[in-house]
Formats: structure tokens, C-alpha cells, sequence
């Protein structure tokens, strides 16, 4: 009956543009002066087609809203994926860390979109909820309409590299690296995308630290066609890198697995670590002037 | 033409003098001439079933869709006119989306039903809208159990543990009445269902049988019961019947 306002306008944050999206009501006093004294006219940031349609109007409301670059607060630390012969694996640890406390040791950055799509985040965790929140919106609605159709990786890449891009243009980005992975029509998908709006596909992808990291390895021992257990130990020396170099990071880690047999996020584990290096042990052994 | 509502008939937003809706009561009416609808809540599930008569031999098989998600873990089954039945599906997915957007979690069965019932009852209280012609059976599955609500044309909302609506709902009834539901899976109660809408539907005309249902076995997610499923179910129906037909002579 009445179209439906989906939270996607919301999505983009305050100052959303176009048609049905801009709210009268919500005109404040003052702006509805400004519009009567201009004579009637509507201000010049609304464009009218000849044809009668609705212009495309700037949410008044969001003209006002002024937003500061903000600051991130709980955050999430690399996120790392590859590519293999039966589909994707993608990684990371499970902190979410307050500054430089370790503070919440069991937050899962990894989440299904669908059965052939995870997406995971580093960056402020609370937007990733509400990333998390919006796919889950769009999936819900897919499974509502019935008719067998559902997101693809890419398709979710795209919505979330445009929502990152206007928020970004709004001067209120959501704070986060995001990697998509999944399968694409029985082809291992995997892309990443930034807090700017920066995206791109790859067969390996790693966000923050990671990027530093676990690319190295990647370069030296990924190819597209490995099989599941060779990426497996790829991952996990990643993960047990960033783990060794990472200072905001624990040894608390999750993989997930998305193949045409669907998609498994896996129970928390962890990797064996080495500490017993000798100058770990003694480490002004071979300092000038220690004793 | 004179009937028994002349006068007091024209508008839903008039009673006549001996206290009745007639609108209200021509839109049940319009309920009441459709295929069978049938609703079961078992052990581990709901079951919701409709019987669709052929119009048209140029109908896709499959299509005319009467049962349809709400929600992951909520779904409808409507009886009567086909397009306000649809009306009355997109609000209430919209009420689901709503209140999990607001409240952060899946919405209850009651609920869903009380914001169906609302929204169907709107209708009966203004003169420049009708009534919708549908019976909605909302099927849901959370952490209190399952559990099926109906809401009539009127925006009356009953919780029930079985029931049936349209052409040959009298008898349906009287069979959910024999079965033991709290103790059949939804495996069994599909069988019932298929052996039930065979036994009460118009013998001269052919339908399609769509069922659909949540259960423990599809991880409490509603789901249309397969083709597949749906033609087994029916042949072990046919054949209950026979027998007992068989035994009768």
C-alpha cells in the first residue's frame, strides 16, 4: 500500500538527498522563513525537472547538522581473507580493544550475510554493528520477497563501498575496513573496502596491521587453487604473525569458510606461540653498558 | 434486490438495528467461498496448508502463491481475495521489520498478530474504505513455542491450536478435532493436512496443495514444504483415503 521508507535512506546518514527521501515536515521554522522570503521560491540547492516530478531536494534538516571527523572508541584490528580452490577463507582475532585495553576478548567480527556471503570489519565496532544490522535489513527482505533470489558477494560489496563512500562525503564516516567474501555464481569473491569509500577485489586481502603484515606471506605462498588445508596454514601464520606484532591483538581467533556447501564460521580457537627465544629470555645480553 | 442487511448494508461504518456489520459480515462471506485454508500448531512446529483449485489450465503450476514469509521465523497463510491478502502480507512484514529494528529482537507471535488485527480493523471503521475479503493464518516459532493466530475480516484476533477457513472449513474442523496434535511432528501433521484438504475439497475439480511450515527440522525458519514433499504427502494421503473408503464398503 504506502511504500515502505526503508532504513537504507537512513543509512547514509543525516543530509540524505532526492525525492521521497527528503521530509517537509521535518522544515524547521527558520527554514520556512528563508523559503517565504524568498519570495515563494524554493532556495537554489532544489532542482524541479520541467516534467513535474518530485526535484531532488537536500534534507533541510541535514543542511543544519554539522558533524566533526569522529574518533573511534571499541575497535577491531585486522581482518585477513584469501581465496582458494573451493571458495574463501576469511580471518581474524576477537578483540575489541578501548584505546589500548584489552578490553572485550569475545566480540566476533566475522558475520553470514546469506549462505554464500560473510563480511567481517576492523575499525569501531559499534558501526560494524550497524552494518551488520542494515545487511541483515536487506537479507531479511530478500527472504521475505520468496522468490529464491539472494545477495551476491558482490552485490553486498557494492552497497557497502557506496554507503562508505556518502558517509565519507558527509563528513561522517562509518569508521571501518570491511572485507567481503563469498561466492559469486561458484567463483571465490573477496574485496575490501575502506572507511573513504576505497574498494577493491583481490585473492588476498588484509585490513589494518594485517595489510603489513600477512600480505608478505600471502604474496609469497598464495595461488587461487590451493587447497582448503595449504590456505588454512596460510591463514593461521598470518593470524599468528599479526598476533607476534600486533600490540592491540589477542590469541583468540575465529576462520570462516564459505564454499558452495554454504558458509562456517568456526568455534574460537587458538595458535600455538613461540616465546622461548633467548634473548627474549635475556634481552640486555647484548646491550652496551647493561650488566 | 432485497436480502436480510437492505438499508444497513451500504457502508461498513453503519449497524443495523439489530447490531451487526453487514460489510464486515459479505467480506467473511467472501472468505467463506474460497479454497480451504488449514493451520496446525504441533509438538515441534506450525503447519499452515491451502488448497488452490485450478481456474485455469493456463495457470503455471506453482504459481498464485498463497503462503509467504513474514519474517525468518514467522510466516502467513491467506484465505480469500488474493490481492488484499497481499496487502495485509506487506504491512505485516513491515510491522516485523519495524519492531526488530526498534526493540532489537524477533517479534512475538501475539504481537504480530494484535498489529495484523489492527491494521485489518482499520478498515472496518470508515465509510470510504471496504473491508479486506481475507482470513490470515500467521504461523510463528520463537522461544515461547509455536504458535498460530488468525485474524478475520473484521480484525478479530484468536490464537488457536488448529483451524480452518473457506469452502470446507466445517468439515476441516472436525477432523483437526480427531487429531492429536501436541503429539505429531510436522512430518505427520503434513501427512493429516494432505489427507484432510483431499477429504473436504469439491471432488469434480483438481488443486494444488501448498504447504508450508516452521519446524524444528528447518531450524525454526519458515520455509515452503518442497514439491517433492508435498506429491509424497499427497499420494500417502490418496491412499489413506482409499483404504478407508475400501473399509467403509
Amino acid at each position: 500500500m504506502q511504500a515502505r521508507e526503508s532504513s537504507h535512506a537512513r543509512a547514509i546518514g543525516p543530509g540524505v538527498t532526492g525525492g521521497p527521501l527528503a521530509h517537509p515536515e521535518r522544515v524547521t521554522q527558520e527554514e520556512h522563513l528563508k523559503y517565504k522570503l524568498h519570495g515563494g521560491h524554493q532556495p537554489h540547492s532544489v532542482l524541479i525537472p520541467s516534467s513535474g516530478n518530485e526535484g531532488l531536494v537536500v534534507d533541510p534538516v541535514g543542511l543544519g547538522h554539522k558533524s566533526h571527523t569522529q574518533y573511534p572508541y571499541v575497535t577491531g584490528t585486522s581482518v585477513l581473507g584469501v581465496t582458494y580452490k573451493d571458495g574463501v577463507l576469511m580471518a581474524c582475532d576477537m578483540l575489541g580493544a578501548y584505546g589500548s585495553t584489552k578490553r572485550y576478548k569475545s566480540m566476533q567480527r566475522l558475520t553470514k550475510v546469506n549462505d554464500a556471503c560473510v563480511v567481517g570489519a576492523g575499525g569501531e565496532l559499534s558501526d560494524y554493528q550497524q552494518i551488520v544490522k542494515m545487511l541483515d535489513e536487506l537479507a531479511t527482505e530478500d527472504f521475505c520477497m520468496d522468490d529464491g533470489h539472494r545477495m551476491t558477494p558482490s552485490e553486498v560489496f557494492s552497497y557497502l563501498t557506496r554507503v562508505m563512500y556518502n558517509r565519507r562525503n558527509k563528513f561522517d564516516p562509518l569508521w571501518n575496513s570491511i572485507v567481503v567474501g563469498g561466492l559469486q555464481r561458484g567463483k571465490p569473491f573477496l574485496g575490501t573496502v575502506g572507511m573513504i569509500g576505497t574498494n577493491y577485489t583481490d585473492d588476498t586481502v588484509a585490513t589494518g596491521f594485517g595489510n603489513h603484515l600477512a600480505r608478505p606471506l600471502m604474496r609469497e605462498r598464495h595461488s587461487p587453487d590451493m587447497d582448503e588445508k595449504a590456505a588454512m596454514e596460510l591463514l593461521q601464520d598470518c593470524l599468528r604473525v599479526c598476533y607476534y606484532r600486533d600490540k592491540v591483538s589477542v590469541n583468540k581467533f575465529q576462520i570462516s569458510k564459505i564454499t558452495k556447501d554454504g558458509v562456517d564460521i568456526s568455534e574460537p580457537f587458538s595458535l600455538d606461540t613461540k616465546w622461548d627465544y633467548a634473548l627474549f629470555k635475556d634481552p640486555t645480553a647484548k646491550a652496551v653498558g647493561a650488566w | 434486490m432485497s436480502g436480510i442487511g437492505t438499508g444497513y448494508d451500504l457502508s461498513v461504518s453503519t449497524f443495523s438495528p439489530d447490531g451487526r456489520v453487514f460489510q464486515a459480515e459479505y467480506a467473511q462471506k467472501a472468505v467463506d467461498s474460497s479454497g480451504t485454508v488449514l493451520g496446525m500448531c504441533c509438538a515441534d512446529g506450525v503447519v499452515l496448508a491451502a488448497e488452490k483449485p485450478e481456474i485455469s489450465k493456463l495457470i503455471e503450476e506453482h504459481s498464485n502463491r498463497r503462503a509467504f514469509p513474514i519474517d525468518r521465523h514467522a510466516g502467513a497463510v491467506i484465505a480469500g481475495v488474493a490481492a488484499d491478502g497481499r496487502a495485509i502480507i506487506d504491512r505485516a512484514q513491515a510491522e516485523a521489520s519495524n519492531y526488530k529494528s526498534f526493540y532489537g529482537d524477533k517479534i512475538p507471535g501475539h504481537v504480530l498478530a494484535e498489529r495484523v488485527a489492527s491494521f485489518v480493523h482499520l478498515f472496518n471503521l470508515y465509510w470510504y474504505v471496504r473491508p479486506f475479503g481475507v482470513c490470515t493464518l500467521l504461523a510463528t516459532c520463537d522461544h515461547s513455542g509455536p504458535q498460530l493466530h488468525m485474524v478475520d475480516p473484521s480484525g478479530t484476533m484468536h490464537e488457536y491450536n488448529a483451524t480452518a477457513v473457506g469452502k470446507g472449513r466445517q468439515a476441516a474442523k472436525n477432523e483437526l478435532e480427531k487429531l492429536k496434535l501436541d503429539r505429531m511432528t510436522c512430518k505427520e501433521a503434513l501427512f493429516s493436512a494432505a489427507k484432510i484438504l483431499h477429504q473436504v475439497h469439491d471432488e469434480e475439480k483438481a488443486f494444488e496443495l501448498e504447504v508450508a511450515w516452521i519446524s524444528a527440522d528447518t531450524d525454526y525458519v519458515f520455509t515452503r514444504v518442497s514439491n517433492e514433499e508435498v506429491a509424497e504427502a499427497e499420494q500417502a494421503a490418496k491412499a489413506a483415503i482409499e483404504a478407508e473408503d475400501m473399509d467403509d464398503d
